[in-house]
């Protein structure tokens, strides 16, 4: 290449922000496949989340509680509104609705052991209830989706609560999709469909379409069930303070609210980063329908979407919450994007903690697929041990955050006990910026 | 024959003392009167149990049956004998919307007519409608029968997979991947079947059928317009 500057500095090259080389790569290949892309998982861009918002402590004016030694409960009842038996967790960290189809049979096993051995319940997903599924799950809910796939009686009256999906996070207004190669013979039967097709799960109920209807289905499903069972009612982030208020009035014993970092097991790439709320923007909407109705607390809710530790555990729960579901995380606690998987990662073009194909049923960690050799290399009991040992790191984090705070029960946490780092968090979780009394949009403040 | 007055008990009750019905019950005939459109009347049944409803019903009237039969002497509310699973349901008036949604098994006879999704998802169930069916029936539906001894409305059997549909009349339109398909005498032997099970007064002869071009069974780009 001929140097045609003399001798003189050259502009040095600058990439554009707004078409970057990621940007550029998804133009070139929409533009050579004619196709969007289809993934698993959440939100990958940044919002503002959890991370944003830290906690106080307790000094003069709040009294701590000694980190090791007193006592700080965790238990939680959810659904005891309406329902005759409430389920009764030790700690108020759930597994999300997965479905069996996405995930393996093993994999849904280990969700049922870990979940049981921390004491918390875990949940079905599109594509019915298996047994293993039932058998090792000390507290199951049963989700009753659009697609109504394995849906019967039987299973709705052995369930310990059923969950309602309106939405989800990741695609609220989206319905679902498993893609062919992961249509074994199983999951074909038990969602009454050919092998091999792509399956696609509706985006709205079939036999109701808004709240006033929504209020008659809940009646059927508590006359079906003899009023015995919670009944949850999730949604996604869409407008948490309206959905929020009309799940309650509908008749829900618990509301599940997911945010955008909340997974799918596929669906549009361009849906999952471009549609609903981050969660953090969310919980205190949702709380403030609660409060408004008066039923804070009466009507439990359980928050979802990028929760990962303990302490973004104790974040919720201190912005209303009385519990979370994790997704994603208890999949990387059985082992999904294990590193020790890069070269077969890489093999399928992608890397460890990139992997996000799911739909494909190729997944090396052998849990989001049906091939049977890939599903030998997962090992239920032991994701059960590893998925109950990362429950109970998270619980006692919550713990020490908690007492650190003066409070005796998790569900003492409550906003006074944060502060937010950034505005946007502070706009978001209607929590005060560090250093100040203030957040934007603060009752009172002028502006 | 039991009666069950809902005019002095109360939904709760009367969903009770259905269910408390076991398999080998000898009260196998029940009534219910005075319903005055409640919802949720007779759902969840599982005996071989006989109940007749004398009066129009409110929504999901006899949903998730099992084994049960279940006479409405009116006629139905949204989703009647929604997610049945075997057993029979039969309306003497008309039904509607979604009447037999995503059923799993089980005869539902609709003998005025139906509104729109009638069908809609069913998976399994067999359903006879010997009036006209209202828009969207049998969305996605999955399998199963769906008999009409009148006319279909708008987009029948739109994104349908393996359910069949049977239809005397006109068809106002046919959804996205449903066909008129070929008539053979495995089809007429089915739906000679349905007709007589359901009292429906009709020749096989003078139905079509159609199902689906399965076009729309793997995603590919030209199908996600």
């Amino acid at each position: 290449m001929t140097d045609t500057s003399n001798g003189a500095p050259l502009t040095a090259p600058i990439q554009s922000a707004t078409f970057s080389n990621p940007i550029n790569a998804e133009i070139r290949r929409a533009a050579a496949t004619g196709i969007y892309d289809i993934r698993g998982g959440g939100a990958k861009r940044k919002v503002p989340h959890f991370d944003d918002l830290l906690f106080l402590g307790a000094s003069i004016s709040r009294y701590p509680l000694e980190g090791y030694r007193e006592k700080c409960e965790t238990s939680v009842s959810l659904g005891t509104r309406f329902a005759k038996n409430p389920i009764e967790l030790d700690i108020p960290i759930t597994i999300a609705g997965m479905s069996f189809g996405a995930l393996s049979g093993p994999a849904k096993e280990a969700l049922g052991r870990g979940a049981t051995l921390a004491g918390t319940s875990t949940t079905t997903g599109d594509g019915g209830m298996t047994s293993e599924e039932r058998g090792h799950s000390n507290k199951l809910v049963y989700q009753y989706l659009p697609s109504r796939y394995g849906m019967n009686p039987d299973d709705l009256r052995r369930a310990d609560a059923i969950e309602i999906v309106v939405g989800q996070g990741a695609k609220p207004g989206g319905g679902g999709m498993l893609l062919g190669q992961k249509i074994s013979d199983r999951v074909a039967e038990m969602r009454n469909l050919p092998k091999g097709i792509d399956q696609r799960s509706a985006c709205r109920h079939p036999d109701w379409t808004g709240p006033d209807d929504l209020e008659i289905k809940i009646l059927e499903l508590r006359e079906i069930t003899s009023w015995k069972v919670p009944i949850y009612i999730k949604i996604g982030g869409a407008r948490p303070y309206f959905d929020t208020t009309l799940a309650v009035k509908a008749g829900a014993d618990v509301v599940v609210l997911d945010g955008m970092q909340g997974g799918t097991a596929a669906t549009q790439d361009v849906f999952i980063e471009n549609v609903g709320q981050p969660i953090l923007a969310c919980i205190r909407e949702s709380v403030r329908a609660l409060q408004d109705l008066g039923l804070h607390r009466e009507v439990q809710l359980v928050v979802s979407g990028g929760i990962r530790t303990g302490a973004d555990v104790a974040k919720a729960m201190a912005m209303g919450a009385d519990a979370v579901a994790i997704g994603t995380a208890a999949l990387i606690a059985l082992g999904d994007n294990d590193p020790k998987w890069e070269a077969e990662y890489n093999a399928l073009g992608t890397t460890a903690g990139a992997y996000d194909d799911w739909h494909e049923g190729r997944d090396p960690a052998g849990i989001t697929t049906q091939d049977p050799e890939l599903m030998k290399r997962f090992d239920p009991i032991e994701g059960g041990r590893r998925l109950s040992n990362y429950l109970k790191v998270m619980t006692l984090e919550a713990q020490t955050i908690a007492r650190a705070c003066g409070k005796s029960h998790l569900h003492n946490l409550e906003p006074e006990d944060l502060c937010a780092l950034t505005m946007e968090a502070a706009a978001m979780a209607k929590i005060p910026l560090a250093g100040t009394d203030w957040y934007p949009g603060k009752p009172g403040a002028g502006y | 024959m039991q009666t069950l007055d809902m005019a002095d008990i109360a939904l709760r009750e009367m969903n009770a003392t259905l269910h408390a019905q076991a398999e080998t019950t000898n009260q196998t005939a029940w009534e219910i009167v005075n319903p005055k459109g409640a919802h949720a009347i007779a759902c969840g049944l599982d005996a071989p149990i006989e109940v007749t409803v004398k009066g129009s019903t409110g929504y999901y009237c006899a949903g998730m049956n099992k084994q049960a039969t279940i006479n409405i002497k009116g006629s139905a509310g949204p989703g009647v004998a929604e997610n049945m699973m075997s057993g029979t349901v039969v309306i003497d008036g008309d039904a509607s919307q979604y009447a037999g949604a995503t059923g799993h098994g089980g005869l539902l006879v609709i003998k005025g007519n139906a509104s729109s999704r009638c069908g809609i998802s069913m998976k399994g169930i067999n359903i006879v409608v010997h009036g006209n069916i209202g828009h969207m029936s049998a969305f996605m539906a999955q399998s199963g029968n769906l008999v009409v001894c009148g006319d279909a409305g708008d987009a029948l059997g739109d994104s349908l997979y393996e359910a069949r549909l049977f239809v005397r009349g006109s068809v106002k339109s046919l959804g996205a991947d449903c066909i008129e398909k070929e008539m053979r005498p495995e089809h007429l032997a089915i739906l000679a079947d349905l007709l007589e099970q359901a009292g429906a007064d009709a020749k096989p002869e003078d139905f079509k059928r159609y199902g689906s071009a399965r076009e729309l069974y793997n995603f590919k780009i030209d199908n996600a317009y």
